[in-house]
Order: structure tokens, then sequence, then C-alpha cells
């Protein structure tokens, strides 16, 4: 048991802006009063629920490829040495498993959704989400480019991609479901992209693009999962994209979807020399979209991984950057880039990237709808979300940011006119109670009676970007794990899955094809649930 | 100065990043002797490997065998060291100043990274001498390393700036990627010198043999090389630039990067 007094509680779920209350938690979840336990004194502190990434990439085959590409990353990174109740572990931008909980826990951050597991490497994402402590987790699983979900959409057969959906979904043990690049990535495998919404896909008749997204944004509706759709447009990170991501929200009418690190597919212009910002026209057809939400993806100066399912995009930056890179093939169900990559000032593209991923969050009137993300490790590393904070809470220093920028880079943005500074309120909005909601969550993300007792504390400081550099305690499950800066103690995390409702019969179907395609037998192919250490179903009920 | 003597091998090599004059300044005898030292992954005392014996100073001596002892003067930024006999991998590894002075033989990846400071080697030493670490796009930035014997594999590897000289023979891959800097090969190297160099200057005082994607320019004497050889004369080493005593064929390549690299061969008048 354990009361928290005197401290400035903000929960919006709940209407509670900074309000001073005292929260009260027993067996790990939020409740009216207790007697007796420990009390914390939070006089001058902030009380935020803690921090959920509804977009992050922390494991599984692609990150491991990552780690192992990059030994160079770890000589500078940061240490975790291993004690009697801590497991050694490495930071730096691919941190290892043991390190991304410690560093997310240590920010106050204690859930995060897993953005991209291709199915055949779902049995090793968890594994590694197993040893990733302190965090829930969940994880969503890449359907835009299954070659047996879109043999049948190209054959019309709804009804059936729909149960197949569905029963991949559960064989992963997965929470959602993500399309990265539809169709691209099929076509990367002859050496081709997908960058129209209309045209067929590279070896399809019909199944263009759109039909995907409309396709799958469908099912995902009809199959009531907790999250919609999370989408990956086509055409990432290419000059002139801004016109494939509005069509793309079109496609979208009346579907729910989430539109992943949206700073990569705002960009005007028709080459790099002509790249400019379109964060405007974008936002303004966000606004009037009630039916999406977005998280940032924002870019921070410095080092990042650039790791996605979207092969062709990744040989695009390893030509144009010249750094390392590596390509998987993840035979018919999707692929995988690698490129290290370093963002400059001194870059014009870069510069106009960092200028996007804020121009979007401050052009998008609904916090609910925008959230917090650098797509780590894409735009940066998880741990600099602070700094990005910072940069949405003071205008000042966002402009002390600009005057290091290349001129030239400031006549291809808006946000040196842009005056909006972010609320706390509004802070514990795009890094906590958006997330939790746009993920279905219902008890994270509030400090409501009955939600999980997932807290931060963050002692008030008068400069209005500091305070979030790092908590004083953070709570999860009811327990202290993070005090001044110290990891106090190590928990075990939940995972959360979804249960769709499907035919067990579409097994049948299924088995001889993956007998004629796949290189893994089909009885070895769906993770048990008793892989998972602590699941946590959402049954999806209609 | 401190003078720490090797009592015994250690059974593996021990990691000893801790011997380093920015460690040890200002610390008294007993307190280096309490210093961390890694055995495996087992945390140890200096003291339980080495006598430590002498005054305190930030010039340091270790005497005895420690080809098995790694990392010594590693990210030193002033001071220095002398090893009288042998020391093991990553001697001077990231070092940014001061000097090293090593009576024997050297191991693998002497001064990999370094930014500045020197160091002297009088016996042979391994492969990947002032290299970039594994995975890393630049290696030795600055600083210089003196070897009097010969070096091993990859010497200078992906090396930005500085000058290495090898008095005997390199073994294959010298320069390596090399993207700036000097390389002097007093006695040549083995095969594939240069290979896949972008930019920086090898220079051999004997023929070697050279890469088909390198071509042949002409036949001069550099003038930046008698600045070079009145700098390295300071050092001890000396350069031939006279032309009445010969000329450098100067090779570009690599060719297959396509970098802008030079091999300057010497070609004494007389033969």
């Amino acid at each position: 048991m354990l009361r928290i007094t005197g401290g400035t509680v903000h929960d919006p779920a709940n209407g509670v802006l900074g309000v001073v209350q005292d929260v009260c938690i027993a067996d790990g979840r939020i409740v009216p009063k207790v007697e007796g336990g420990r009390s914390i004194d939070a006089t001058g502190m902030v009380v935020f629920p803690g921090g959920v990434d509804v977009h992050t990439h922390v494991a599984g085959a692609a990150m491991n490829f990552a780690r192992g590409i990059t030994p160079e990353n770890y000589r500078r990174a940061i240490r975790f040495i291993q004690t009697p109740d801590r497991r050694a572990g490495l930071g730096g931008i691919t941190p290892t498993t043991f390190a991304t909980g410690y560093m997310y826990a240590g920010m106050g951050w204690t859930t995060v959704n897993e953005a991209a597991v291709p199915i055949l490497s779902a049995r090793h994402t968890h594994e590694e989400m197993h040893d990733i402590p302190i965090l829930d987790k969940s994880s969503l699983v890449l359907m835009a480019n299954n070659e047996i979900v879109l043999d049948l959409l190209e054959a019309g057969e709804v009804e059936r991609a729909r149960q197949v959906v569905a029963w991949l979904i559960w064989a992963a043990k997965a929470y959602g479901v993500k399309a990265v690049n539809p169709g691209g990535i099929v076509a990367w495998k002859s050496g081709k992209n997908a960058g129209a919404l209309s045209e067929p896909v590279e070896g399809y008749r019909k199944v263009t693009p759109g039909r995907i997204i409309s396709g799958l944004a469908g099912i995902i509706d009809d199959l009531k999962l907790p999250h919609p759709l999370h989408l990956h447009c086509n055409n990432l990170g290419i000059p002139g994209n801004v016109g494939t991501t509005l069509e793309t929200m079109k496609v979208l009418e009346g579907r729910r979807a989430h539109l992943a690190h949206l700073q990569f597919h705002a960009y005007g212009g028709d080459g790099w020399g002509t790249l400019r910002s379109e964060a405007t026209a974008l936002a303004e057809a966000f606004n009037a979209r009630t039916n999406l939400t977005a998280d940032a993806g924002a870019i921070l100066f410095g080092d990042a991984m650039t790791v996605t399912a979207d092969g062709p995009w990744e040989h695009v930056l390893h030509q144009l950057s010249g750094r390392k890179w590596s390509n998987v093939d993840v035979e018919n169900e999707t692929g995988c880039g690698i490129v290290p990559y370093t963002y400059k000032e001194r870059s014009l593209v870069n510069a106009v990237q960092w200028a996007v991923g804020l121009e979007l969050l401050l052009l998008i009137d609904d916090p609910w709808r925008i959230f917090l993300t650098t797509d780590h490790p894409n735009g940066g590393g998880f741990w600099r979300y602070p700094e990005l904070i910072r940069l949405l809470r003071d205008a000042d220093y966002r402009r002390e940011c600009l005057k290091r920028l290349p001129p030239k880079a400031l006549e291809r943005m808006v946000l040196p006119d842009l005056d909006r500074q972010y609320s706390v309120s509004e802070i514990a909005i795009i890094t906590s109670a958006g997330p939790a909601r746009a993920l279905g969550l219902s008890r994270k993300g509030h400090l409501g009676v009955g939600a999980d007792a997932d807290l931060a504390l963050y002692e008030e400081k008068p400069a209005a970007g500091r305070m979030f550099e790092y908590p004083r305690y953070v709570i999860k499950a009811g327990e202290i794990v993070v005090e001044e800066g110290e990891i106090r103690a190590v928990t075990q995390g939940r995972e959360f899955i979804a249960r769709p409702a499907f035919d067990e019969q579409i097994e049948a179907y299924l088995r001889p094809l993956f007998e004629k395609v796949y290189t893994m037998s089909f009885d070895n192919y769906a993770v048990e649930l008793e892989r998972l250490a602590q699941p946590d179903i959402h049954p999806c009920r209609p | 100065m401190p003078t720490l003597t090797l009592r015994e091998q250690p059974n593996v090599p021990l990691e000893a990043e801790s011997l380093s004059p920015d460690v040890m300044a200002g610390l008294g005898l007993d307190a280096i002797r309490a210093l961390p030292v890694y055995l495996g992954k087992r945390q140890r005392r200096v003291d339980e490997f080495f006598e430590v014996a002498g005054t305190t100073g930030d010039a340091l001596e270790i005497r005895g065998d420690a080809r098995k002892v790694k990392w010594i003067g590693r990210g030193m930024t002033g001071g220095r060291i002398r090893v009288t006999g042998n020391a093991g991998m990553h001697l001077g590894a990231g070092m940014k100043g001061g000097a090293i002075e090593v009576s024997g033989d050297v191991g693998d990846w002497l001064g990999a990274e370094m930014s500045g400071g020197r160091i002297r080697v009088g016996g042979n030493a391994g492969g990947q001498v002032g290299a970039a670490c594994r995975g890393s796009l630049v290696g030795m930035s600055g600083g210089t390393i003196l070897i009097g014997g010969t070096a091993g594999l990859e010497v200078g590897m992906r090396m930005k700036r500085g000058i290495i000289v090898v008095g005997g023979r390199a073994r294959d891959f010298a320069g390596l990627e090399m993207l700036g800097g000097t390389i002097l090969l007093g006695s040549g190297a083995e095969l594939r010198t240069g290979a896949w160099i972008s930019r920086g200057t090898i220079i051999s005082l004997q023929p070697i043999p050279l890469l088909p994607t390198f071509s042949y320019a002409c036949t001069y004497n550099p003038t930046f090389l008698r600045l070079y050889a009145r700098h390295l004369s300071t050092l001890g080493v000396s350069l031939p630039h006279d032309e009445r005593d010969g000329a450098y064929q100067r090779y570009t390549g690599d060719a297959a990067v396509p970098g802008r690299g030079e091999i300057l061969v010497w070609k004494p008048r007389d033969s």
C-alpha cells in the first residue's frame, strides 16, 4: 500500500489538470483510499500517469540485427554493471533488452508498444520482451506485405482474409496490426517499390496499396481490435510525399487508423535540393479527420539507427548516406532494412526534418490525437524524449536552436512562426493519456480508481523545459521502481495481447499453403500462450 | 614515478585501463595498489598482479613481460608511461595526449582510434596499429606511432590523420580504407597495401607489390616530404627526400573506391 500526498496531479483522462490531491495505491491499482502503508511526500512535484510509448522498436530480429552490425555504438554507450538484482546491459542508440527496461523506466515511461514484428520472428520478439524488465509491453504484427493476405485480397476473398488476419494475430500473440509501405515490400523483392496508391502492386493485377490499406483497416475494425490499423504510409522519407499521405487519409475515410511517425511523411518539394516542410497542409487535413491518430516520429540531431520493414527506403538511404546497410528478406511476410544514420544540424534536409516533427506536434490542435515519439531508434533514441519535451514547452529555447540551422532551411519551414508552448497537462496527454487511449489500454494513461498504478513524479522546476529530464520517483504496478535516478526494484511487466474471434477451420486452409511456401512447419509457427510470462488478453468482443 | 613490476603472468588477459597517468595522478601508492583491474569478469586489485613501488607522479613505469595486460594507457590525455618489457593489446587505444614508450613488443590495436600523443615501440607490434575498432568509421585521428620492428595486419586501417612509422616489414593490408594521414613503411609491406584507400599517403622505402587498381602517376620528390623529413628527424626517423639520392614513384588509387590516395615508393638513384 502506498499513498502519494501533496503532489500536483495531472490526470487529463479524468479531467484533473494540475490539482493538488492524494493518490492511493493498493495491489498494483489506484484505489479511493488506503489505511497505513508507506507514504511519499510529493509536495513540489507533479504526478503523471506513467509514460506510454505508442510506437517504438525495442525487441525482435531486426533490432538484434541492428545491434549486431554496430559494435562501435556500444563502446561509447552507458553501461549497466551487473548487481545482485540488476542484469548487465549497454545503452546507446539500440540498448540491449535489460538496459531498455531500465532506461525507459528511468525516464518515467512504463508501457511500450513494439511496433513492427514479422510473425516469423514473433517468438524471438516475445523472448526479448520477456527480458525487458519493469515495462508492460504490446506488439504489432506486420501484415501489409503478407503474401497470403494479399493473395486473398487479390481474389476478393475478404471474409477469408479476415479469418486469416485474426488467426495470424493470435498466432503471433500480438496486440494489433502494423502496415508498412503497403505493397512496397512485396515489390521490393522484384527490385521495385510501390508509390502510387491506385496502381497495382508488382506481381498483382488488382491489389493496390490503397486497396491493402482500406482492406486491412476494415478487417481490423470488424475484428474489434483495441488498436486500429497502425500505418506506415507509402513513400516514407521521400521529398513530395505529403501527397501520398493526404491521399492515404482519404482512403481511410470512415475507418479508424493510427498514422505512424508522421514527420517522415510530411515533405514537399520534388527532390532533395528542394525539400520543404508541408506540416501546415498535413496538420490542417489531419485536424479535420477525427478518425485518425498519429505519432510524431520527430528527429533529434545526432546518431540514430534506421530500422524498418521498409526495405526499399533503406536502400535509398544507404545510397544517400554511404553508411553500412543490411537488407533482410522475411519469406512471404515482409522485409527489413537497417542503416545507421546521423542527423546533422548543418544538413538542409535534416534541419527541415527536425522542424517538421516539431511543427506537426505544434500545429495539430488536439493533443489527444498526436503523440510524442521519435520512432525510436529511427529519429533518435527514446531516452532523448525529455529534449523533445523541452522543445515543445519552451518557444524561446526553440528559437535558440533555430539559430544553429542553415539560413536556407528556415525558408522551408514554418517553425520560426509558431509560438505555441505545451502546458504540463498537454505533455501528460501526448506522453501517456493519449497513446494509452489510442492503444485501447483502459487501465493505462490515467489515475482514476481501478487504473494500473503506473506513475511518474517529477520535481516542479521554474524553467519550463527542464522539468522532465528525470523523474524523482517512478512507480510501476504500485511498486517504487526508480527513486532519485536509481533503479530500486526490478519487476516483470505484462504483455498485452489481443484475441480476435476466428473460425478454427481456417487452419485447414492455411496448413497446405504453409507446407508449400514456408521454410517452417505449420505446427511450429504459432507462438504458444505458455511462452509469455504474464499475458494479459484483450478478448475483442464485438 | 610509480613503478609497477609484474609479479606473475595472469592466466587470462588482464584488462588494466586503470594503468594510466590520468587515473594515477595524485594518488598515493596505496591507492594505486587498490585500483581495479579485471581478470575476466572478476574485479581484482592492481597489487594482486604488480609490485608497486617508487614515488607518485604523472609518469608511470611498468616492468616485466606484460604481454597479457591489455588497455594500458587507454584514453590518456597526458603524462608518460614507460614499459620496460612487453605490453598487451589496446596499448594507448583512444589516447589523446602524452607519451608511451615500450622497449619490447606490443599486441594488436596499438593506439587504435588515438587522437593525439606519441607512442614509441622498440620491438614489434601486432595488427591494427592506429586502426578503427571493428565497426567504427574512423581510426586514428591524430598523434604519432613509431614502431622499430615489424607490424601486423591492417596497419592504420581507416586512419584519418597522424603519422605511423613502421621500421620493419608490415603485413597485409597496410593503410586499408585509409581516409588521410601518413604511413611510412621503412622495410616495405606484404600484400594489398592501400586497399580501398580514399585519401592519405603511404610511403614505402622498399619496393612493394601493388594492387592493379593503383596507377602510376610520375616520379618526383614531393615538396611536402622535406617538411615531413625535418619533423621526423626530430623523432629519430630518417626520410630520404634529396633528388641526388633518388626519387619517389607515385601511384594513385584505390580506383576500386574510387579514391585519391597515394603510394610513394622510394627509388634510389643508383638502382
